[in-house]
């Protein structure tokens, strides 16, 4: 099996959806769901066959003297790969519900700039060393840019601006020399078992820079303070923010932090040299600071960006805290977070398309007129929590153990503070529904989100419970990863 | 064999096709001369660059009159990838000329513009081709001269004071580089270069050698508009007829630099030029103030070809950057970029032609939603700006990160970062235009009918010609590196 066959069908997709266009809108997006699938079934390939051990690689294409475009499959991108497709094909369920029910405009473009999204994140979760991440990241960046300012208004345009912006200087202006500065310190940008940097003869001074330059240069981390871009970044169409703001492109950038650890510079380096004794206290900031700064958002979907900006940290921690258990937590809370995630924002777009509200504070007694949607989000909610019966807590429960494993206690309490944090900001949201009486009389009856919206909830909101309780293929992938 | 005669054939052919064009003074048939004149020409330089690159070095005595006395036509790697370079740019943008010179040009006139072309083309690729340094003088007036006579059948007044001032400037260039080629004759009694780099190292310390050195050094600077000395370009590139400035911004510049690589590299060698002379001092400063300030300049331009020019001289001062270090991996970026960047920013100019040509002017706060207009030209100007900006996957990647990693190969942090930066200014000079003309709704009170009124074909297809190329070079950039390489190697390794 080879990894390009994953780019097939998002780009393959690209000229049905332009042909159909707005004329056949459910033949577009029949095709976009069949393409999902595909690319569904063809990720379960290549798991079944990383999982007995197969080598699953592509050719490589040269593109200066010694560095190559090369995809292969390796336990982390192969979860990543096999979360982004299914997702997608939940989201564009979602999507045909809302953005008909929202009356969007140039839907056939926001579907052609979604699928190239989709076939970007793709290769960056098969890049096979640094540069063709590097490629495929800056291409997630370009290709979501025309889904941020989708609207055309002076907003999102503004919004638009900082998205490019932020990423782009992040990423040429600290990434980039990064990179180059591993190439000429250790010859290669392959990601190879242990990193590359151990022989390098760095000192620890150089590899702290190192660490902060791909920290704070991988803004789609939205590590702080490069995190501006994910808030702004909301005005986008809800499917947008559900699938790419939530999942895709923001886990993109906690990948290529844990891809970076694990395979250039080598968990035991950071661990043994310290080098992220300088980067780990303002990750921790960023925890504890954007919960805080979550708590004083009234609008439903600021608040969900900034707890996603809080969680993402978790995963940067995780990934800096270099132990073994911290780092497969880590690649956990990618999947993990984006199914109590999505589930939240799609509750979000929900409530937005039918009662046409935003804000928290107008949420009272609505769980009487949208119960199923409501129900999920409290789901999703114990999900980001970290508490039973959903998903986080396996990942939570590793990145504390790794934490310990590290030896320094004190990140558990950043850990344990945060979670407290989530309960306060996220809980009240359903409770309030259910159980305060709505300021104004309100009709009889359900006013439920459009069907397939609902059905994409659903989906997502199971499966935060069956992670629960099925989290062994996960773990059993992850198991696989070469530490040395 | 007319295979030996190749060398004479890139110049000849174009030097006889513009009487031809004047003898003939039918618009389209001068434009179908010219360009199958260019087009023979492309395949002789194509012919000489494969034959260089299998046999080395061709010597080519002009007339049959060895060195010394006549005038000897030197190839090697570097000189064969710009006579490539610059006879394929001036081929693609003739066949694009042809819409936009029937719309902005007199009838009447159009056969002095073909026939300007020619010559200008004759004079660059003689610039290029030439072992003799005054030969190089004489090459350079002609392709001024035509020059000035091509940006003066500009539609606007304006161009004729761009070309006047570009006159003063050139000619003060061209003559100090006469100056400084009478000194080296009067130093050494050669013209020939190879002679000449026999000859300087046991005349190095003669005064006339350093006086020749400075005059060549400014004159160069003139007259490929390194910063401070760029002032002629903006205008020249703004009011010229856009066709003349897409072949101007691909060809005139890179011809200088080049020259400028052989007399500092091959004819005083890089010990003489940048370890003596620390020409460093001068060359390098001004290179890296020129892409940081001309980056931070183009965001601030509302005219899109005022905006170009100025990245233009922005770019040109990571040539010249690349060059200051004087190593096989700095001059191997510098000429790819020089290969990179005369593509691209023909290509960029192409679509700024289209624009030009559709809707009349090219002030980028009136293109509104220009994308629903048109599509083609618009998609063009984003491809070609991700390739200025420095995309991965885009021709500018693949020459800044040789630049980079050549400046910290170097040792030289502060040259990389600064590159970097003004990247980012790239960003936001390309990214401001694109924004309006993908997102911004029209401002007007009646809004114009939104319908396709794409440029028509016969502009389209070069251009997409050349960003063909680009992405081609861009995804391969070892296409282009490892040329760039045996180019560098030819002007490091001297001459043979």
């Amino acid at each position: 099996m080879n990894p390009l066959w994953t780019l097939v069908p998002p780009l393959l997709v690209i000229p049905f959806i332009i042909f159909f266009g707005e004329r056949h809108r459910n033949l577009r997006e029949a095709s976009i769901i069949i393409a999902g699938l595909a690319l569904l079934a063809i990720n379960d390939r290549i798991y079944s066959a990383v999982i007995n051990g197969e080598v699953v690689e592509s050719g490589s294409l040269s593109i200066l003297a010694n560095f190559s475009l090369r995809l292969s499959a390796e336990p982390m991108g192969v979860m990543f790969g096999l979360l982004a497709s299914f997702l997608w094909v939940v989201t564009t369920v979602y999507s045909i519900g809302y953005m008909r029910g929202h009356n969007e405009q140039n839907q056939t473009r926001f579907y052609v700039c979604f699928a190239l999204a989709i076939a970007c994140v793709m290769a960056a979760a098969y890049a096979d060393n640094l540069l063709t991440l590097f490629v495929a990241y800056e291409a997630i960046t370009l290709s979501t840019f025309p889904l941020v300012t989708h609207a055309g208004n002076d907003a999102s345009r503004k919004a638009g601006r900082l998205y490019l912006l932020l990423l782009m200087c992040g990423s040429i202006g600290l990434f980039l020399p990064a990179i180059i500065w591993i190439a000429t310190a250790a010859g290669t940008l392959d990601f190879r078992a242990g990193g590359i940097l151990a022989d390098a003869g760095l000192s620890k001074t150089s590899l702290t820079i190192l660490l902060a330059l791909c920290v704070f240069g991988v803004g789609k981390a939205a590590v702080m303070p490069m995190h501006r871009w994910l808030p702004a970044a909301m005005v986008a169409p809800t499917p947008v923010s559900a699938l790419l703001h939530a999942v895709a492109v923001v886990k993109t950038g906690v990948f290529t932090i844990l891809k970076l650890i694990t395979y250039t510079f080598g968990i035991d380096l950071v661990s043994t040299t310290g080098a992220s004794d300088y980067v780990l206290p303002v990750v921790a900031f960023t925890v504890i600071a954007s919960s805080l700064i979550a708590f004083t958002k009234d609008n439903l979907k600021a608040r969900l960006a900034y707890s996603t900006i809080s969680q993402l940290s978790y995963i940067v921690m995780a990934a800096l805290l270099a132990t073994t258990m911290s780092v497969m937590g880590g690649a956990l809370h990618i999947v993990m977070h984006a199914f109590g995630k999505i589930t939240l924002f799609f509750c979000a777009g929900a409530i937005m398309v039918s009662l046409h509200k935003k804000n928290i504070s107008e949420l009272d007694g609505m769980g009487k007129r949208m119960p199923i949607t409501m129900a999920c989000f409290f789901i999703g909610a114990l999900g980001i929590i970290g508490l039973p019966p959903a998903s986080g807590m396996w990942s939570k429960l590793l990145i504390a153990g790794g934490s310990l494993e590290s030896g320094n206690a004190i990140w558990i309490g950043v850990l344990m503070l945060s979670t407290l944090l989530n309960i306060a900001y996220l809980l009240p949201i359903p409770l309030r529904a259910f159980f305060k009486p709505a300021a104004q009389p309100q009709p009889e009856g359900w006013s439920e989100a459009p069907v397939p919206s609902l059905w994409a909830i659903a989906v997502t909101a199971t499966c935060c419970v069956l992670l629960f309780l099925f989290p062994h293929p996960l773990m059993n992938l992850l198991g696989l990863i070469e530490w040395r | 064999m007319i295979s030996d005669q190749l060398p004479a054939l890139v110049i000849v052919i174009p030097m006889l096709a513009a009487p031809l064009c004047v003898l003939v003074r039918k618009p389209i048939v001068c434009w179908a001369i010219a360009l199958v004149a260019n087009f023979l020409v492309v395949l002789s330089a194509w012919a000489l660059f494969e034959k260089v690159r299998e046999d080395g070095v061709i010597r080519y005595a002009l007339g049959g009159w060895a060195a010394p006395t006549g005038i000897e036509y030197y190839v090697d790697m570097m000189n064969a990838t710009m006579l490539l370079l610059v006879s394929f740019i001036s081929c693609v943008t003739l066949v694009y000329a042809y819409k936009s010179v029937s719309k902005t040009v007199l009838t009447s006139k159009h056969y002095l513009f073909y026939a300007a072309w020619m010559l200008c083309l004759t004079g660059l690729l003689g610039i290029s081709i030439t072992g003799d340094a005054f030969n190089v003088f004489v090459f350079l007036e002609i392709s001024s001269l035509s020059m000035y006579m091509l940006i003066a059948f500009g539609t606007d007044r304006r161009a004729l004071t761009a070309s006047f001032r570009y006159l003063i400037m050139g000619s003060i260039g061209a003559s100090f580089i006469l100056i400084g080629i009478g000194f080296l004759y009067a130093a050494t009694g050669a013209l020939n270069m190879v002679d000449l780099a026999q000859r300087i190292p046991d005349a190095e310390s003669q005064r006339a050698v350093l006086v020749a050195f400075s005059f060549l050094t400014i004159g160069l600077m003139i007259k490929s508009a390194v910063f401070p000395l760029h002032g002629w370009l903006a205008n020249a590139y703004q009011h010229s007829p856009i066709a003349v400035t897409a072949f101007l911004a691909g060809t005139a510049t890179k011809v200088s630099l080049y020259v400028l690589l052989r007399f500092f590299f091959s004819i005083f060698g890089p010990d003489y030029s940048f370890g003596a002379m620390l020409l460093n001092v001068v060359l390098l400063p001004a290179a890296v103030a020129g892409f940081v300030l001309l980056s931070l300049v183009a965001i601030f331009q509302s005219d899109l070809r005022r905006m170009l020019a100025y990245s233009s001289v922005a770019q040109i001062g990571y040539i010249i950057a690349a060059f200051c270090l004087a190593s096989q991996s700095g001059l191997t970026a510098g000429i790819v970029h020089i290969i990179n960047h005369g593509i691209i920013k023909t290509a960029l100019f192409m679509s700024v032609g289209c624009i030009l040509y559709k809707v009349g002017h090219t002030h980028s706060h009136s293109l509104d939603n220009l994308m629903q207009k048109m599509p083609l030209t618009v998609t063009a100007f984003i491809l070609s700006g991700l390739g200025l900006i420095g995309v991965p996957l885009t021709v500018g990647f693949v020459s800044k990160f040789s630049l980079i990693s050549a400046a910290m190969e170097r040792g030289w942090w502060m040259v990389g970062a600064l590159v970097l930066l003004s990247s980012l200014f790239a960003i936001v000079y390309i990214g401001r235009v694109v924004e309006i003309m993908l997102f911004r709704k029209s401002r007007t009170e009646t809004p114009a009918p939104v319908g396709r009124s794409e440029a028509p074909l016969m502009m389209l297809v070069p251009m997409y010609v050349l960003i063909g190329i680009s992405i081609w070079f861009g995804v391969s950039g070892s296409t282009t590196l490892s040329v760039a390489a045996d180019a560098a190697a030819a002007l490091l390794g001297g001459y043979q």
